[in-house]
């Protein structure tokens, strides 16, 4: 019969009532991260810390206290973000042995709610990308190139040479973060999204990625690559569990003065959710050249999903998506090159050997630290700084990001609730066929559907909708309205009840035997 | 020869008077052990944010108001970028676009042909003042090539009050800073003072022809006293127009003062004009600040900056005193100038004056010629003073009951000097200085002395 998505909520009773217990919870995470290695998902893999943990959290269901929700269940963090004590790389020759003195805000509170960081996870270095391809451990793979549904959809000459040679890119940038949750290493992961980098491999790889409203969730402890347009993502394996995780992590935090001020209050989604009244706008420049048929005709399925439900469907305009990609490209590139300017080699990280003069110390770290993509980006986002520049590039740049912006708000405006798009062009390429165009190429490709809500700092996100004929997942994107949390969950979640997606058939898993998997009890209990 | 003139302007950065740095939680202090006040932001280390310090905002809002400036209810933070050791990000977060203050004045006095009776008072105009952080320091090891950095200071608050091109001399800068250092302290936004590096004056200076345009400026860096300051900007007034006279040209350079050989040099490691590439401070959304007027009725005062709260709390500022001073006890503006030049000098002045039926304008010349004279010749400061305010007094209460002469006081004067616990009354017994008010008892003085010198008293008798 079809499989369900494994419910966060059914792990968190099973752990309540002691069908499992976090260490060997953790134990099993950590043992399938293991036997999963060739995925390359993970940088740093906490054991020690991890089991610590376990054993704590443990300790406190025997007292029958939790700290919550989350108390004892296994997550991963993307590399880039801040972690006490274990390294934290961004994938990077530059931060390479780098271990950071504090926690990233985001971090600190799902340890605080009793989460057991297991690792981590692998992505293009600096967040810059969109394959995770890019970084200097080697590129993630995607797990459902190992599926049993993507095997049985390829034309296969020979076994090895197929697995060898036919893997498919997770997606990026926190494509490390999207594999651990699709491959059941982990129950929630933090990505980071600042052009799609959380929706993009949450579609490639079957999982929900949310990318949540400007400000509503602290930046501080994130290593920033676009300051004005980064938040940090939520990767899990089905909407409420994306909900919960972002009950936990919202909210003002004095230490980042780009959050807002109002009080955030948690909310639990309905557990029938009802679309009828809503109006979800279709806009019709995300019609995008390059679109797959497939991806195109799952669209107009979905649609059709709302209409039959009840809902207003109507196409919309946002008449400046097209410029997003060139806009997002100066001002990206511009808030990268000052940025980086920190990473001279001085106070932390790599520093060369060369040491004829602090200049020539400063130019050798940061040739021998970053790579090309990072190094190419610094390049024109100095040009597009220079004095005799900044008002042609980046002045106009900011405008047509306020253009961007108005499109949305007219059509919000307009009495739309939610915007309904594909989130990629096509299902996953394989990796010998994604790095046959150069990085920026493919990010100017992969980002065109998801960078404008970063632009305009919108929610977002990818629910996985379907499986390609190639046998790989597919997934639409919706976009909400600002601090409109609870009503893009709503829609996803219903959304995510029609679909059905199907859980990924993985061999590793199933012979970890991961038997609490196996309680596909639909009526959730926490 | 055509006459020159001169046109200086003044950059000034002044140390915000603060617990904790602009944008960190890290402590502002002088003199600590190199690097321990550095918080990861200070260190730049990835990942951290500024988080804006109001206390630095207030400062800021209370000199630009002291300095009859428009405050602007909306001010914007960008980054300054360029390469050096002791700035850790790569770039300074300071106001270039939209600064917090706006046009104001100063206005200063100066003594003409160094005479403290006729002073003469002058303005020039504040172009802005803007926050912005202060860099590390770096020490350069030539002889095991390598430099050291210190982070304490990074990062620590700054103001940088920019004064327009209209002072024409070393002395009339001086004479600005001076003021604006009295300002400065009267206000607590920072102590400024110039030998712990609190307050810093770069100038720029230019000359040229009565009626022709602007000659091309010069920046003078490294000044580290205000007596320096007047040295250097009249040296390089000088030397520009040498330069000229002899057909020479002038660079558009920066010069360090040397104090040594009294003159400026060309600075190395300035390679051409930078390009500092000016980007607005992502991470800090515009800084608002309310009046009365624009306040909301709902908002949280501890959220906000209130300028009209801010003013009304602002205290007497130098000239206000001065001319309070001056109405008050009828001393010369002159006077006022130099007892609120010397730090302490005021309230001692004020405290004689209470405790003594001495005229406050014969007073003062006690305090100003006397007193200030023996503590500028033994380096000391009015706090550093072995004479209190009570032992003056009860001199010149001696002295107005005409119990001694003036001459008398100061050889009491000269005993208090020493320090050793005694007072007036105590000097005057011992060495028997008391003035002889009885008639009687003068005649038989002098009786006695006519007496003993009969010779002297027939020649003088007989012409």
């Amino acid at each position: 019969g079809l499989c369900q998505p494994v419910w966060r909520f059914q792990v968190s009773s099973a752990l309540k009532e002691g069908h499992v217990t976090a260490t060997e919870l953790c134990q099993r995470c950590l043992a399938l991260i293991k036997s999963t290695r060739f995925l390359n998902a993970y940088i740093t893999v906490a054991e020690e810390t991890a089991l610590k943990q376990a054993e704590e959290s443990e300790k406190r269901y025997k007292r029958g206290q939790p700290l919550g929700v989350l108390d004892g269940i296994p997550i991963a963090v993307k590399d880039n973000f801040n972690t006490a004590g274990i390294e934290t790389t961004c994938a990077s020759n530059m931060l390479k042995g780098y271990i950071s003195p504090y926690n990233a805000t985001v971090v600190q509170k799902l340890l605080d709610q009793g989460a057991v960081l297991l690792g981590k996870t692998n992505l293009d270095e600096f967040a810059m990308g969109s394959g995770s391809t890019d970084g200097v451990f080697g590129p993630v793979r995607n797990p459902w190139s190992y599926s049993r549904q993507y095997k049985e959809k390829s034309v296969s000459k020979s076994h090895s040479e197929d697995e060898e040679s036919n893997w498919v890119i997770t997606g990026g940038s926190s494509g490390g973060s999207a594999a651990a949750v699709s491959s059941f290493t982990c129950f929630a992961a933090l990505g980071s999204d600042t052009g799609g980098s959380t929706r993009n491999p949450a579609a490639h790889c079957g999982v929900v990625g949310l990318k949540p409203t400007y400000g509503l969730i602290s930046r501080h402890g994130l290593i920033p690559l676009v300051n004005s347009m980064d938040v940090p993502g939520i990767l899990t394996r089905c909407v409420d569990d994306a909900a919960v995780v972002l009950g936990s992590l919202a909210g003002h935090d004095p230490k980042d003065s780009t959050t807002i001020q109002d009080n955030f209050k948690p909310f639990e989604l309905p557990s029938l959710p009802d679309v009828s009244k809503l109006s979800i706008g279709i806009p019709k420049e995300y019609h995008a050249p390059g679109l797959s048929s497939e991806i195109l005709a799952l669209w107009s399925k979905a649609a059709d999903l709302f209409k039959n439900a009840g809902a207003k469907v109507i196409e919309v305009s946002l008449p400046h998506t097209r410029y997003s990609i060139v806009c997002y490209h100066v001002l990206c590139t511009a808030e990268v090159a000052s940025n980086m300017a920190r990473f001279d080699g001085l106070e932390y990280g790599h520093r060369s050997d060369m040491n004829k003069s602090t200049e020539s110390m400063y130019a050798a770290t940061r040739r021998e630290g970053f790579n090309d993509v990072v190094r190419g980006r610094i390049l024109s986002g100095n040009y597009f700084l220079l004095k005799q520049n900044y008002e042609n590039y980046f002045i106009k740049a900011q405008k047509v990001r306020r253009l961007i912006a108005n499109d949305f708000l007219k059509v919000f405006g307009s009495g739309v609730d939610i915007l309904l798009t594909p989130t990629t062009l096509s299902d996953a390429v394989p990796y010998r066929e994604f790095i046959k165009e150069d990085n920026r190429t493919r990010s100017a490709q992969d980002d065109i559907l998801t960078q404008a809500a970063n632009m305009a700092g919108l929610p977002a996100i990818n629910v996985p909708t379907a499986l390609s004929e190639r046998g790989l997942p597919v997934g639409l994107q919706f976009i909400g309205r600002s601090f409109q949390e609870k009503q893009l969950l709503t829609v996803a979640k219903w959304f995510e009840k029609q679909v059905k997606f199907p859980m990924i058939q993985l061999e590793e898993v199933k012979r970890h035997n991961h038997d609490v998997f196996q309680h596909q009890k639909s009526a959730s209990l926490s | 020869l055509a006459p020159w003139v001169p046109v200086v302007g003044l950059e000034i950065h002044a140390q915000i008077s603060s617990n904790s740095k602009l944008f960190s939680g890290s402590q502002v202090q002088f003199a600590a052990p190199p690097n321990s006040l550095v918080s990861f932001f200070d260190a730049s280390l990835p990942g951290t944010l500024p988080v804006l310090n109001r206390r630095c905002v207030e400062a800021a809002v209370m000199t630009g108001l002291a300095l009859n400036c428009s405050i602007n209810k909306k001010s914007l933070f960008d980054r300054k970028h360029y390469f050096y050791a002791d700035l850790p990000a790569g770039y300074q977060i300071t106001q270039q676009r939209i600064p917090i203050a706006v046009n104001g004045s100063l206005s200063y006095s100066l003594c003409i042909d160094n005479k403290m009776s006729q002073m003469v008072t002058k303005t020039v105009r504040i172009k802005q003042i803007q926050l912005e952080q202060d860099s590390g320091k770096s020490l350069h090891d030539d002889t095991r090539s390598q430099t050291l950095v210190d982070l304490n200071r990074a990062g620590v608050g700054l103001m940088e009050v920019v004064m327009e091109p209209d002072m024409c001399c070393g002395e009339e800068a001086a004479a600005a800073v001076r003021e604006l250092q009295l300002i400065l302290q009267t206000l607590g936004s920072s102590q400024a003072v110039m030998a712990e590096g609190q307050l810093r004056v770069d100038a720029n200076v230019s000359v040229h022809h009565p009626g022709e345009p602007y000659g091309v400026r010069t920046e003078v860096k490294n000044i580290n006293s205000i007596r320096f300051l007047a040295k250097a900007v009249d040296y390089e007034i000088q030397r520009q127009i040498e330069e000229l006279e002899n057909g020479g040209t002038i660079l558009n350079e920066t010069r360090a003062f040397d104090s040594k050989l009294g003159c400026t040099v060309p600075m190395r490691d300035k390679e051409g004009k930078q390009d500092y590439r000016f980007m607005p401070e992502p991470n800090l959304p515009p800084l608002i600040l309310y009046d009365a007027k624009s306040l909301p009725a709902n908002m949280n005062h501890q959220q906000v900056v209130n300028i009209d709260w801010i003013h009304e709390r602002l205290p007497d500022l130098p000239s206000v005193k001065r001319a309070k001073l001056v109405e008050q006890y009828g001393i010369l503006p002159e006077h006022s100038f130099a007892l609120l030049n010397e730090d302490g000098l005021t309230e001692f002045f004020e405290n004689v004056v209470k405790q003594t039926q001495m005229k406050p304008k014969k007073v003062i010349g006690w305090i100003l010629n006397v007193l200030l004279s023996y503590l500028k010749q033994h380096s000391l400061t009015v706090k550093e003073s072995p004479i209190s305010s009570l032992m003056m007094a009860d001199l010149l209460n001696l002295l107005e009951k005409k119990e001694i002469s003036s001459t008398a006081a100061k050889q009491v004067l000269a005993e208090l000097w020493k320090g050793e616990e005694k007072t007036p009354l105590e000097i005057v017994k011992e060495k028997k200085l008391e003035l002889i008010q009885d008639q009687k008892e003068l005649e038989q003085i002098c009786q006695a002395v006519i007496d003993g010198q009969e010779n002297e008293v027939i020649m003088m008798a007989l012409g």
